[in-house]
C-alpha cells in the first residue's frame, strides 16, 4: 500500500480523510449525473430525453398506440393549462403534432416551465419528442394565451404489450427563478 | 350553557369508558375491522395474492422462529450452571456452519419465486378500461376521470370529519377520520388505472383493501391499477408524511355495480351542466348565504373557525379584507395569498359556490355588509384577471 | 506517546481538555444517555397524544416536530454516540493499547456534539417551529415547504456528521496501529471487529449525508434545483441519496450491538464464542450488502420492475449472514454452563427480539407485500424491534457488563434484573401491537387515528410509559453503583470473562497498557 507518511497513524488518518472527501465529492460528481443518465436511458420516473433528431424509419401501419395527454398545475401556478385533445391514436414511426393551451389569468407577465413525465415508465425511451414547449421556459404576458406546440414520434420498437402511453405535463411557476434574467431583457 | 355543560359531561364519561379497552371493543364489535390484527385479504386478485404471499412468509418465519427459539430455550433450561453443567469447549463445526448458510439460502430461493410472480402480476398495467388521474394536495385528493372526448369529470375529495370531533367537542362518528365529502366512485369488475401525481409535496395513495399504495410525486406521474371483484366502500389514508394535516387526508373508494356507475356518472355530468346553468342565474342574498354556509363548512372552517374567529387562518369576523372592497376579497379567495396557508380556491370551487361563500362571509359573523356576489361576477372576475 | 504517569487534571479542565480515552468515553456515554432521555421524552409526548383518538394534548404541527426530533435525536444523539463512547472505553483496553491513536481529535469529535444538538433542539423554539418533515426529511417537504429552521437543522447535521467521521478515523487508526504484539486480526475481540467495520461504513456514508444536506442547502438558498422538478431536478433523487446513506446507517447502529452481544454471551455461557471466523465474515458481508439494498425503502416510488426485483433479491440475501450470527449465538449457549445476570438477560432479550425484528425485516423485503407494509405502523414496529430491542438493549447490557470494571463497584443485581423484566414487558407491550395496527392499515407519522385502532394504541402507549419509566430505575442503579456500590477488586469481575480488558486492575486505572501486553 502507498505510504504517505512515515508515521503510521498519520498515514492511515490521511488516507481516511481522502476517502471521506472523495465520498462527499462522489455524491455530486457521480451519483447525481449517473442518476440522470440512468433515468434518461431507462425511463426511470418516466423522464423523457431531450430533443430527438428524426430518423426516417418508416411507419408501422400494423398497430395503433393510444397516446393520452394529461396536464397538472403545480402549487401556486394560476395558469389555465390543458391539452387541446386528450387522446390521439398514432402509428409507431409516424410524426405527430398537437398543441397544449395555456392562459395566464394574472395581470403581470409570468414564466412557466412544463415538466414531462411518461407512464408506463418503460415507454419513455420509445417516445421521442422532435419539438416540445417543455424544452424551454414559456413566458406569457399578463392575460395572454398561447398554443404550445408538441411534435413527437413513437418508436417502431415500442414493446408490443404497451397499448397506451400517457404523457403528463406538470406546469411550474418559475417566474421568481428567472426574475433576474427577465429584468435584464 | 346548561346544554353545553351536559355535553361535556357525556364526553368525559365516554372518554372514560374508552379507557377500558373491552368496552371500546364491544361498542363496535360488529365491525370486523375493529382490533384487526392482520392484513385484509382485500377485494382484488392482487390483494389476495399479496395476502397469500404475506401469510406464506409469515408461517415460514414462525416455523423457523419456533425451531430456533425452541433450541435456545431448551438450552437456557437445561444448560445452566445451577444444574451443575460443566461447559463444553467446542467452538466451531464447519459442517454445521455450511448447513445453516445453505439451508436459509434455499428457503429464500423458495420465497423469491412466488414474490417475483406476484410482482410481475402487479406490474401489468395494460388493458385498463378506465383511467383516473389522482393528484395529491396539501391536504386533500383530487380525482379527474379522463374521458376520450376531453370532457373530464374532476372533483376534490376532502376530509368530512368535523373539527369538533377531532378536538373532542363532539362524540366521534363511526368512520372518524376515514370519511370524505366526495368519494372516488368506480365500477366493479373493471380494471381501473390510476395515474398518480402531486401538486406540492410527496403524498402516497393507499387503500389496504385494494392493495394499492403508490407515491404521488410532484412533477412526475406514477401508475398503478386495481380491479375490485366486490361492491363496497373501501377506506384508506395518505401514507407519506406530507406536512401538518398528513393524518387528515383520507381516501374513500365506492365500488358500485356497473349500472350504478353509469347512473352516478350521468348525475355528476348533469350536476356539472347544472352548475353551468346556475352561473347564468341571479340569486337573492339569502339563497347565496344559505349555500355559502355549506361551502364555508367544507372549505374554510378548518382554518378560519366555525364562527369566523380564525385559527390557522386569519379571523373572518370583522376582517378588514372581508368587509372591504369586493375585488380584494375575491382576489385573495380565488388566487390565494402567497406566502401564507391561504390557498387559491379558484380551481377548487365552482363559480356558484365561490359566489355563495364570499357572500356568506361578507354577511355572517357580524360582518353584515349587506352586499353580494353573483356567479357571473366570479366568472367575469376570473376572465378579467 | 507523551507522559503516561500523571493522573487526571482537576475539576472542569479534566473534561474540557480531556484526551484520555476513558474520560472521553465517559462523556460520550453520559451525553448519549441525556439525549436518550430527551428523545425518550419526545416519544412519551407522541404516545400520550396517541393514547386516544382525537387531538388531546398537542397540535398536529407540533406532533410532526416531535416524531422528527425523536428520530433524529435517538439515531444521531443517543444510539450512535453511546456506541462511540463504548468504543472509546473498550477498544484500547481490548487490543492492549495505551489510548486512542488520535487523542486530541478525540476531544474535538466529542465536544462538537453538544453544540450540534443544542442547535438542533433550539429549532423547536424558532419561528415556524423545528424540523417537521420526519427524520428521513424527504424533499420537497424539507426544502421548498420547510420551516425556516431547516437551515439550522442542516448545519447541525453537518457538525454531527463531522464528529462521526473524526471518531471513526480515530477508531480505524487505533485498530490498525496500536494493537498489542501478538494481537493478530483474527484474535481481535468481536466487539473490536464489528466497530472496525462500522468505522469504515461511517467514513464511507457520513460524507454522503453531508453531500445530501449540502444539496438541500443549495436548493433552499442558492437557487439550484437538485430536488425540484421545476428546474429539472427530481425529488426521487433525494430518496436514492438519502437511503444510500441511510441503509448502511442502520447497520452502523446494529453492528456494534452484535459485537457487544458476542462478548457477553460467551462470558455467561462459560464457553468460547461459537464460529468466531464466520462471525467476522458475516459482519463483513452484511456491511457489503448494506450498499446495494438501499432502494428497498422506496418500493412505492415507481421503480421499473427490474429494479424492484434486484433490490428485493439483494435484501433477502441479508437474511443469510444475519441468520449465521443468530445461530452462532445460540450454539455458544448450547451445552454451556449458563448463569443469568443482568447483562446476560439483556443479551438474550436482544437475541429473541432482534430475531423477531429480523423476521419482519425479511417480510418487508418482499416487494409485493411491502406495498401493504410500507409507511405503516408495521414498519414502525419492525425498526423499533431492531433499534430498541437491538441496539438499546445491547447497549444496556454493555453498561451492566463493564460498569463494575469501570468504577470498581458492583451494581445492584436485583434492581438490574427488575430493570430487565420491566423493560422487556414494557417494550413488547409498546411495540408488538404496532404490528397489528400497521397490518390493519394505520399509516405511520399520524397524530390521530381511526377508531378501530384505539385499543392497540392504548396498549402501545401504556407499554411505552412502562419502558420509559424503567429507564429511571436504570439511571438510579448506575448512579447508586458509582456512588455507593459494593466495592470489588477482582480483575475478572465475571467468572467466565475472557480478554485483555479483564487483565487490568479493577477499577480500571486512568492509564492502562502503558507497556503493551504480549498476546499469546
Amino acid at each position: 500500500m502507498l505510504k504517505v507518511s512515515e508515521n503510521p497513524t498519520l498515514d492511515i488518518t490521511f488516507k481516511m480523510v481522502v476517502v471521506a472527501v472523495a465520498m462527499f465529492a462522489f455524491v455530486f460528481v457521480v451519483m447525481v449525473p449517473l442518476y440522470n443518465v440512468l433515468c434518461d436511458a431507462l425511463g426511470i420516473n418516466g423522464k423523457t430525453g431531450g430533443r430527438y433528431e428524426a430518423v426516417q424509419s418508416g411507419v408501422d401501419e400494423s398497430r395503433q398506440i393510444n397516446v393520452q395527454f394529461v396536464a397538472t398545475n403545480n402549487d401556486g401556478m394560476p395558469w389555465k393549462f390543458e391539452p387541446s385533445e386528450t387522446m390521439m391514436k398514432v402509428n409507431p414511426g409516424a410524426a405527430n403534432s398537437t398543441v397544449f393551451l395555456a392562459r395566464n389569468p394574472m395581470p403581470d407577465a409570468m414564466v412557466g416551465q412544463a415538466i414531462p413525465s411518461i407512464s408506463p415508465a418503460r415507454a419513455a425511451q420509445y417516445f421521442h419528442k422532435t419539438e416540445c414547449f417543455c424544452f424551454n421556459q414559456q413566458p406569457l404576458e399578463g392575460e395572454q394565451s398561447a398554443e404550445l406546440p408538441l411534435q413527437f414520434i413513437v418508436d417502431r420498437d415500442l414493446p408490443r404489450d404497451i397499448g397506451t402511453i400517457t404523457l403528463s405535463y406538470t406546469i411550474f411557476d418559475v417566474t421568481d427563478m428567472v426574475k433576474g434574467a427577465v429584468a435584464t431583457r | 350553557m346548561c346544554f353545553k355543560a351536559k355535553r361535556r359531561l357525556t364526553l368525559a364519561l365516554s372518554s372514560m369508558s374508552a379507557l377500558l379497552p373491552l368496552t371500546a371493543a364491544t361498542a363496535w364489535a360488529q365491525d370486523s375491522k375493529v382490533n384487526a390484527i392482520n392484513m385484509p385479504v382485500g377485494v382484488t386478485e392482487v390483494s389476495a395474492s399479496i395476502y397469500d404471499l404475506h401469510m406464506i412468509i409469515f408461517w415460514i418465519c414462525v416455523i423457523i422462529g419456533v425451531l430456533v427459539f425452541g433450541v435456545m430455550f431448551y438450552s437456557i433450561f437445561a444448560h445452566r450452571k445451577s444444574k451443575g453443567v460443566v461447559p463444553a469447549t467446542f467452538h466451531e463445526s464447519t459442517k454445521v456452519e455450511i448447513a445453516w448458510t445453505v439451508v436459509p439460502f434455499l428457503i429464500l430461493l423458495a420465497m423469491a419465486v412466488p414474490a417475483t410472480k406476484t410482482l410481475i402480476e402487479i406490474y401489468d398495467f395494460d388493458d385498463a378500461e378506465m383511467d383516473i388521474l389522482v393528484t395529491g394536495f396539501q391536504w386533500k385528493w383530487k380525482y379527474e376521470y379522463l374521458q376520450e372526448d376531453g370532457e373530464n369529470l374532476k372533483f376534490f375529495s376532502n376530509l368530512r370529519t368535523p373539527q369538533d370531533e377531532i378536538y373532542n367537542e363532539e362524540v366521534k362518528g363511526e368512520h372518524y377520520l376515514l370519511e370524505v365529502d366526495e368519494p372516488l366512485v368506480v365500477p366493479v369488475d373493471t380494471k381501473v388505472r390510476l395515474l398518480v401525481t402531486a401538486n406540492d409535496v410527496i403524498h402516497s395513495w393507499w387503500v389496504p383493501d385494494l392493495a394499492v399504495k403508490k407515491d404521488a410525486i410532484p412533477g412526475f406521474i406514477n401508475e398503478t391499477w386495481f380491479k375490485s371483484t366486490q361492491v363496497g366502500i373501501f377506506r384508506g389514508q395518505c401514507a407519506e408524511l406530507c406536512g401538518k394535516e398528513h393524518g387528515f387526508m383520507p381516501i374513500v373508494v365506492h365500488v358500485v355495480s356497473k349500472a350504478d356507475y353509469v347512473d352516478w356518472l350521468a348525475t355528476k355530468q348533469s350536476e356539472a351542466a347544472e352548475i353551468k346553468e346556475l352561473m347564468a342565474q341571479s340569486f337573492t342574498l339569502d339563497e347565496l348565504a344559505e349555500r355559502g354556509k355549506g361551502v364555508y363548512q367544507r372549505s374554510c372552517l378548518a382554518c378560519h373557525g366555525a364562527n369566523g374567529e380564525g385559527g390557522v387562518g386569519k379571523a373572518i369576523a370583522g376582517s378588514l379584507l372581508v368587509t372591504g372592497a369586493i375585488n380584494g376579497h375575491l382576489d385573495s379567495v380565488v388566487n390565494g395569498v402567497p406566502g401564507t396557508a391561504m390557498q387559491a380556491f379558484g380551481g377548487q370551487l365552482n363559480d356558484v359556490d365561490m359566489a355563495a361563500v364570499i357572500t356568506y362571509q361578507r354577511n355572517a359573523f357580524g360582518n353584515n355588509m349587506g352586499d353580494m356576489v353573483q356567479p357571473l361576477d366570479i366568472f367575469n372576475f376570473k376572465k378579467g384577471q | 506517546m507523551g507522559d503516561h504517569h500523571h493522573g487526571p487534571a482537576k475539576g472542569l479542565k479534566r473534561w474540557i481538555f480531556a484526551t484520555n480515552h476513558k474520560d472521553i468515553g465517559t462523556m460520550y456515554l453520559w451525553f448519549s444517555f441525556a439525549m436518550f432521555i430527551l428523545g425518550g421524552s419526545f416519544a412519551m409526548i407522541i404516545r400520550a397524544e396517541l393514547f386516544q383518538p382525537g387531538m388531546q394534548l398537542i397540535r398536529p404541527e407540533f406532533f410532526n416536530q416531535m416524531t422528527t426530533m425523536h428520530g433524529l435525536i435517538m439515531v444521531f444523539g443517543a444510539i450512535m454516540p453511546s456506541f462511540v463512547g463504548l468504543a472509546n472505553w473498550m477498544i484500547p483496553m481490548m487490543i492492549g493499547a495505551p489510548d486512542m491513536a488520535l487523542p486530541r481529535m478525540n476531544n474535538w469529535s466529542f465536544w462538537i456534539l453538544p453544540p450540534a444538538f443544542l442547535l438542533l433542539a433550539s429549532t423547536l423554539f424558532m419561528e415556524g417551529g423545528g424540523p417537521a418533515f420526519g427524520w428521513t426529511f424527504y424533499a420537497p417537504l424539507s426544502t421548498t415547504y420547510a420551516p425556516p429552521s431547516v437551515t439550522f437543522f442542516i448545519f447541525g447535521v453537518h457538525i454531527l456528521g463531522l464528529s462521526s467521521i473524526m471518531g471513526s478515523i480515530n477508531i480505524v487508526a487505533t485498530v490498525w496501529n496500536l494493537r498489542a504484539p501478538g494481537m493478530t486480526w483474527m484474535k481481535m475481540p468481536l466487539f473490536v471487529w464489528t466497530w472496525f467495520i462500522t468505522a469504515y461504513l461511517l467514513i464511507a456514508v457520513m460524507p454522503v449525508l453531508a453531500g445530501l444536506v449540502t444539496m438541500m442547502l443549495m436548493d433552499i438558498h442558492f437557487g439550484t434545483s437538485f430536488f425540484s422538478a421545476a428546474g429539472g431536478g427530481d425529488p426521487v433523487l433525494f430518496q436514492h441519496i438519502f437511503w444510500f446513506f441511510g441503509h448502511p446507517e442502520v447497520y452502523i447502529i446494529i453492528l456494534p450491538a452484535f459485537g457487544v452481544v458476542s462478548q457477553i454471551i460467551p462470558t455467561f455461557a462459560r464457553k468460547p464464542l461459537f464460529g468466531y471466523d464466520s462471525m467476522v465474515y458475516a459482519t463483513a458481508s452484511i456491511a457489503f450488502l448494506s450498499f446495494i439494498v438501499w432502494a428497498h425503502h422506496m418500493y412505492t416510488v415507481g421503480m421499473p420492475v427490474s429494479g424492484e426485483l434486484f433490490f428485493m433479491y439483494a435484501t433477502m440475501l441479508i437474511a443469510v449472514p444475519t441468520g449465521v450470527k443468530v445461530f452462532n449465538w445460540i450454539s455458544t449457549m448450547w451445552r454451556g454452563s449458563m448463569t443469568f445476570e443482568t447483562p446476560m438477560l439483556f443479551s438474550i432479550g436482544f437475541v429473541v427480539l432482534f430475531t423477531i425484528g429480523g423476521f419482519t425485516g425479511l417480510m418487508l423485503s418482499i416487494a409485493p407485500s411491502d406495498f401493504q407494509y410500507h409507511d405503516s405502523y408495521f414498519v414502525v414496529a419492525h425498526f423499533h424491534y431492531v433499534m430498541v430491542a437491538g441496539a438499546v438493549f445491547s447497549m444496556t447490557a454493555a453498561v451492566y457488563y463493564w460498569l463494575p470494571k469501570w468504577c470498581g463497584r458492583m451494581y445492584n443485581e436485583t434492581m438490574g434484573k427488575t430493570h430487565f423484566w420491566i423493560s422487556f414487558v414494557g417494550f413488547n407491550l409498546a411495540f408488538f401491537p404496532q404490528h397489528f395496527v400497521g397490518l390493519a392499515g394505520m399509516p405511520r407519522r399520524i397524530p390521530d387515528y381511526a377508531l378501530q385502532f384505539t385499543d392497540f394504541n392504548m396498549m402501545s402507549s401504556v407499554g411505552a410509559f412502562i419502558y420509559g419509566g424503567s429507564q429511571i430505575l436504570f439511571l438510579y442503579n448506575v448512579i447508586a453503583t458509582i456512588v455507593a456500590g459494593q466495592p470489588i477488586s477482582d480483575e475478572k469481575v465475571w467468572e467466565g470473562a475472557e480478554g485483555l480488558e479483564w487483565t487490568v486492575p479493577t477499577p480500571a486505572p486512568f492509564h492502562t497498557f502503558a507497556v503493551p501486553p504480549q498476546v499469546k
